[in-house]
């Protein structure tokens, strides 16, 4: 079965695609890009008007599965991420159980196999049950399938821990990723902690409880020269030390979320739980500093964080609510109107921020750029596309997302894991005679 | 809503001419006037009670207290009034175990008021007798109440209204009936 | 003056003429309490329920002897009492007592923005007693209407409250409306409970209690919890009480006229010698009586009468 995309305009910063181009796949491998390619007897689609992006990667969400199907499976979380343009995407360990055992990776990635529309790569967990103490299995997590290490929900409060794993992972040639937080810091607080805590009378959680933290792990991965990424980066304090520890040379990388990008605490006078998050939803200052650290490329990649929770969990009082927001199918569209748009970055720069660079961090060889003879991850985006965000139409079973009636322009309109057209609210492909 | 007035059926030569003939009233039907309290209804009652105690104290020397009594904690008809929410002081620093009550307002219409009243002293006390005065009887009762002493009855239609001015709030004496209508 | 919200809150959604709405109100219903047969009927037929997921007698009762002199009917519901025992949900509850055809819900809860949650949902009247640490509007009206009865005025005054603001929905509603008001205040407490930042809220911040009193038209004390030193908040209850204690001393170099208040319950000989609070400056006792008056107005202002539309 063969795919034709014609009319395209493909853009790859990594292999210096940036013009009118077709592609052609064969057996789930893209085949030939050309100017014109003859249309035979191919499956088409015609994507005039369309950009064409090596597809998108999601290094940091959550599926809830085993354990919270209630919340998402690994089929409608990957369908939500098909819906937001994204090819393929990394899910988090913080399940029941813990994906801290090859078990638990095998089960995940053969659910995959039969279930999920994207690529997922499972990141296992660091310590056992994440509780901090003891090293998981990393070699044998790595065999079964684990793309990186993270305990993430929690940081790795025990310092001599995380040198210990940062030197074991160095070791294996993989990755940790870490949830920076102090927790007696943070103590019982459910949001920013500053002028509106105060108003609100809710526990606060001060940003240097981010930043105290951010700042160990940058002297641990100095000092043991082993790569760290830094998860959902959410205060100034984080962007500031995360800049001098580049210019130092230090391997850190880190992540952005959409929320932290554009919401501020403000925001929370209505106690709306579908706003509560950790880190949480900081003040204008930090959108700012963290929308110049994009533009200044501080920091790497965008992430979602994508969070689900049934709305019966969020339906209650603001305290009980539990942390979380729904992302996988409003980021690019978010990116897009405000970055893009805005002039913040280039369209060039967000692909590479949802692809090359996270296919990088990840180490995975043949994703985040089109080439002959890499997988067919393609992401199509119409950047002229109007948009009302309706979170009743998602195809996460989660609804808790702060972003809808959201006007937005940009979005995307097909997505092609593997050859096969996983998401596409274009017509639907003719075969040509 | 705007208002014209029909007629001006009262001038303060003719108040004040009832209000004397009230008062002779009033102390010859009540023998023991050491016995008498005043109650005034909010607003304008407070100040024909007021009047009436003068009077009094004027024709036989004698201190008549007056209290002033708030209805709007009793109404079963809150869409009449303009200000409907506003409720002001219940002010009677006196006792009224026993005591035969002469209670005060300036229009007597459909009689609720005058319930309203009546349930508010029997909360605040048993009086011995309980009497009615009104300035103006307009008709329209719906309960079946009755004053005592009228100042001046006065046969009126329902869409019109009657209004009692007193100098010590509108400047000047005067009862007027108006009616919904009239240019600027 | 008027009054067209549907809920009570909070004092920060009430404007400065439907603050005076209530006050007033609640003088002229002040009397009531004073005669014999404490009841008006103006209230009849109305349903209350009295939703206390925090333990109260005094704020609950009040409550309920406020609605019960305005001849409404009223129900008392507690944590341990209700289902939220067996693992019901807030809203489940709440939509269960609604089911019995209520005209008005008090809630006190001590998860802050509960009322809020409420409203987006309720058909009744929603009454905040006290949400977590965010407001208690009515301990702020009765501590006004006080404040007023003493001092006849509370435009220019200095008004200095004392103790644990960080956690105080009482020290918040105060301030809200103080400052609404035009009246001036200092929040006075050791930096950790005081911290710089909420002067964001319309108020001064001082940690020198000696200080901080000098002139003082009123003197608010807060309690304080024994729970808070665990958290180091301060280093203990001696220490604390050496800092910011209301003595006599420190009492001397108020206003002469100065008065001094307590929301209760009070800690004799923590946050305030036993002598104040016994003597002819504390309005403390006063501040219950007025609470009766100030809930009578309340309930009145917003189930009084027919159902109008509402401005909230």
């Amino acid at each position: 079965m063969t795919l034709l995309i014609k009319n395209g305009y493909v853009k790859d910063p990594g292999s210096r695609l940036d013009k009118k181009l077709d592609i052609l796949i064969k057996n789930n491998k893209i085949a030939e890009i050309k100017e014109t390619i003859e249309e035979k007897d191919h499956q088409i689609v015609d994507a005039s008007g369309m950009i064409i992006c090596p597809g998108f990667i999601d290094m940091h969400v959550h599926l809830r599965d085993p354990g919270q199907e209630h919340k998402e499976t690994i089929e409608t979380g990957s369908k939500a991420a098909a819906a937001g343009g994204f090819t393929s995407v990394a899910c988090m360990p913080n399940t029941y159980p813990v994906n801290d055992n090859s078990g638990i990776t095998k089960y995940i990635i053969s659910k995959a196999k039969k279930s999920a529309s994207v690529n997922l790569f499972p990141i296992a967990a660091l310590s056992i049950g994440q509780k901090g103490e003891i090293l998981t299995e990393m070699a044998d997590l790595a065999d079964a399938g684990a793309i990186a290490f993270s305990d993430d929900g929690m940081p790795v409060s025990n310092s001599q821990l995380m040198r210990r794993g940062l030197e074991y992972a160095k070791g294996l040639g993989t990755l940790i990723i870490e949830h920076c937080e102090d927790l007696d810091l943070s103590s019982d607080g459910v949001m920013n902690e500053g002028h509106n805590s105060y108003l609100l009378g809710l526990r606060g959680i001060p940003d240097y409880s981010e930043d105290v933290m951010v700042a160990r792990n940058i002297i641990l991965a100095e000092k043991t020269k082993a790569p760290l990424h830094l998860a959902h980066i959410s205060t100034q304090g984080s962007v500031e030390l995360i800049k001098s520890a580049k210019n130092k040379g230090i391997p850190i990388t880190s992540e952005v979320t959409p929320h932290h990008l554009f919401l501020d605490d403000s925001l929370l006078t209505s106690y709306n739980t579908n706003l509560k998050v950790n880190p949480p939803i900081r003040t204008k200052q930090d959108n700012q500093s963290l929308i110049m650290a994009v533009k200044q490329g501080i920091i790497d990649v965008f992430a979602t964080d994508h969070a689900p929770h049934s709305q019966d969990e969020k339906d209650v009082e603001f305290n009980e609510a539990p942390f979380g927001i729904n992302g996988l199918e409003t980021a690019v569209s978010l990116i897009l109107d405000k970055l893009v748009h805005k002039k913040v970055i280039s369209l060039d720069k967000m692909i590479e921020m949802f692809s090359c660079k996270p296919a990088k961090i990840l180490g995975l060889e043949n994703k985040g750029k089109i080439k002959v003879g890499a997988a067919a991850d393609l992401t199509l985006l119409d950047t002229e596309k109007k948009i009302t965000v309706d979170v009743k139409k998602f195809q996460s079973k989660s609804r808790n997302n702060p972003f809808h009636d959201w006007k937005l322009r940009g979005a995307p309109v097909m997505t092609v894991v593997s050859g096969k057209i996983v998401y596409s609210s274009l017509k639907k492909p003719s075969s040509s005679q | 809503m705007k208002e014209k007035i029909k007629a001006r059926v009262m001038d303060s030569r003719k108040i004040k001419r009832a209000f004397n003939r009230m008062a002779t009233e009033i102390t010859e039907r009540n023998r023991d006037l050491n016995n008498l309290v005043i109650i005034g209804i909010r607003t304008r009652g407070v100040h024909i009670a007021k009047r009436i105690a003068n009077l009094i104290k004027e024709y036989d020397n004698i201190d008549v207290p007056v209290g002033i009594l708030d209805i709007t904690l009793y109404r079963d008809d809150f869409s009449e009034l303009e200000d409907k929410h506003i409720v002001k002081k219940t002010e009677i620093n006196f006792s009224i175990e026993n005591k035969n009550v002469l209670l005060v307002d300036d229009v007597l219409f459909t009689g609720r008021t005058i319930r309203a009243a009546m349930d508010s002293l029997i909360d605040l006390g048993r009086p011995k007798t309980i009497q009615l005065l009104v300035f103006i009887d307009r008709g329209h009762k719906e309960l079946p109440i009755r004053a005592d002493y009228t100042g001046k009855s006065l046969p009126t239609s329902r869409r019109e209204q009657v209004k009692v001015k007193l100098k010590e709030i509108d400047k000047k004496d005067e009862v007027l009936i108006t009616e919904p209508g009239g240019i600027e | 003056m008027s009054f067209k919200k549907k809920h009570l809150l909070g004092i920060q959604p009430l404007t400065k003429s439907e603050i005076l709405t209530i006050l007033n109100t609640a003088e002229s219903l002040k009397e009531i309490s004073k005669r014999e047969v404490k009841k008006v009927p103006v209230l009849r037929g109305k349903t209350i329920i009295n939703l206390f997921f925090e333990p109260s007698t005094r704020t609950r009762s009040s409550f309920e002897l406020a609605a019960k002199r305005l001849s409404a009917d009223i129900s008392s519901f507690s944590k341990t009492t209700s289902s939220a025992v067996k693992g019901e949900t807030l809203k489940d509850t709440v939509l269960n007592l609604e089911a019995m055809q209520t005209d008005a819900l008090i809630i006190r809860h001590s998860a802050s923005g509960t009322p809020h949650f409420l409203s987006t949902f309720c058909q009744s009247h929603v009454i905040n007693a006290g949400d977590g640490t965010h407001e208690h509007p009515t301990q702020a009206l009765l501590d006004a209407f006080t404040i007023r009865e003493a001092k006849k005025r509370l435009k220019g005054l200095k008004v200095v409250i004392v103790g644990d603001i960080l956690h105080s929905r009482v020290a918040r509603s105060n301030v809200f409306l103080l400052k609404k008001m035009g009246a001036q205040v200092l929040l006075v407490g050791p930096p950790a409970l005081v911290p710089p930042e909420m002067s964001q809220l319309g108020a001064e911040i001082d940690h020198d209690m000696d200080r901080a009193v000098k002139k003082a038209d009123v003197i608010m004390m807060l309690r304080i919890q024994m729970e808070r030193q665990q958290k180091n908040y301060f280093p203990s209850i001696r220490e604390y009480r050496q800092l910011y204690s209301l003595t006599p001393k420190r009492f001397e170099t108020a206003h002469k006229k100065a008065i001094i208040m307590h929301p209760g319950p009070i800690n004799r000989d923590v946050e305030i010698s036993t002598h104040l609070a016994d003597s002819i400056k504390s309005v403390i006792l006063k501040q219950v009586e007025n609470g009766i008056a100030i809930r009578m107005a309340v309930l009145y202002l917003l189930l009084g009468g027919k159902e109008r539309d509402f401005t909230d």
